[in-house]
């Protein structure tokens, strides 16, 4: 059992080392030529998501498109774009969908103030949740009422007879 | 029984949407270039290389581009469909050849001489119409996909409707199946063509 985990943390490490190395020797000499672009480069790439495997990012993803994209985008810093130039030349072809922060508009509006409005919900269910039993604790501490008192009386009697 | 009633309902809710978002494809991305006009481009045409085609050419007329390679499985499926299309409807379908030899991914390309790729490229899509028939009026080839990435291609085949004034009126991701060509695609072509 423990022989077969081992295997398979070896498989795992070998394939995800071997990507790894594969994504570094494709970069490595552009890096060396221009340092302060390809920084760029992967910064920008790390925003946009690949359209192919869908949650990655351009700068993660292998596929034929991300590298394609990265291409594009080296060379339009090479032509001194801006980033939000090319923000939007990926935009304009690909959609919001390409952006891993969307931004804040109609359509995206559950999406952005989805988890605020749940996390509203759960403490209001709970204020209410934590009232409701503060009541009922309440409740329970009341001192009893005559006919109550009355019945409890009589009971105590009945065995204390027996 | 009233706490019953809402984990009842909360479970019920988390179905529904569950039902709905995985039935949803993911692959399906709305374009942002419907609405927008056709991205120019000049490409060599498959049959007449020495001539070249864009969108330009097309003005005045509702047609459809459709992007395919030969390495592309779905297009093998999608093609008896376009073929069919061809022979009834009278709208000019323009193919769109995508990476034809880079995209394969068999092909070392940091070996492979530009000049080489292009005999290549011409030869294989040559080759697989004639093999499967060739519905298309003419068909471009974008060597590189530069072409495709202005048209926000990420899955081959992609099929675009475009009216007479250059616009891009529909995009349809994937296979065209005789359904969505029935029920999408037909009648856009008919309201355009008015």
């Amino acid at each position: 059992m423990k022989r077969q985990f081992l295997i398979a943390l070896f498989v795992f490490g070998a394939f995800f080392g071997s990507t790894a190395a594969f994504a570094n020797a494709a970069t490595e000499a552009a890096t060396a030529a221009d340092p302060v672009a390809e920084k760029r480069l992967q910064k920008l790439s790390e925003e946009l998501r690949c359209l192919v495997c869908q949650n990655q990012t351009i700068a993660d993803s292998n596929a034929e498109l991300a590298q394609d994209l990265r291409r594009e985008v080296r060379g339009m810093i090479k032509d001194g774009k801006s980033d939000q130039e090319i923000v939007d030349f990926m935009v304009t072809r690909y959609g919001d969908f390409v952006l891993y922060r969307p931004p804040v508009k109609g359509i995206t509006l559950l999406l952005w103030g989805g988890p605020v409005a749940l996390m509203l919900f759960g403490l209001f269910a709970l204020r209410g949740y934590l009232r409701r039993r503060a009541s009922q604790i309440n409740a329970e501490d009341k001192p009893l009422t005559a006919a109550e008192a009355s019945r409890a009386d009589a009971l105590l009697k009945e065995i204390d007879q027996k | 029984m009233n706490r019953y009633f809402w984990i009842l309902g909360g479970f019920a809710a988390l179905v529904a949407l569950l039902a709905v978002g995985l039935g949803l494809n993911p692959r399906d991305v709305p374009s942002p270039l419907v609405g927008k006009p056709a991205p120019a481009f000049n490409l060599n045409v498959l049959a007449t290389p020495d001539k070249t085609l864009g969108p330009k050419d097309m003005q005045g007329k509702v047609w459809l581009l459709n992007v395919w390679a030969s390495w592309c499985v779905s297009c093998r499926a999608e093609h008896p469909v376009l073929v069919e299309f061809s022979k009834k409807v009278d709208v000019p379908l323009i193919g769109l050849n995508y990476k034809e030899v880079r995209g394969d991914g068999a092909f070392d390309m940091s070996k492979m001489p530009a000049d080489e790729e292009r005999k290549l490229a011409f030869q294989r899509a040559n080759k697989w119409l004639a093999d499967h028939g060739d519905p298309y009026k003419l068909t471009v080839m974008d060597l590189d996909g530069r072409v495709g990435i202005d048209y926000g291609v990420y899955g081959v085949p992609e099929t675009y409707v475009i009216d007479k004034s250059g616009v891009i009126r529909m995009k349809h991701t994937g296979p065209i199946t005789p359904e969505i060509l029935g029920k999408k695609i037909m009648p856009l072509l008919a309201e355009l063509n008015k």
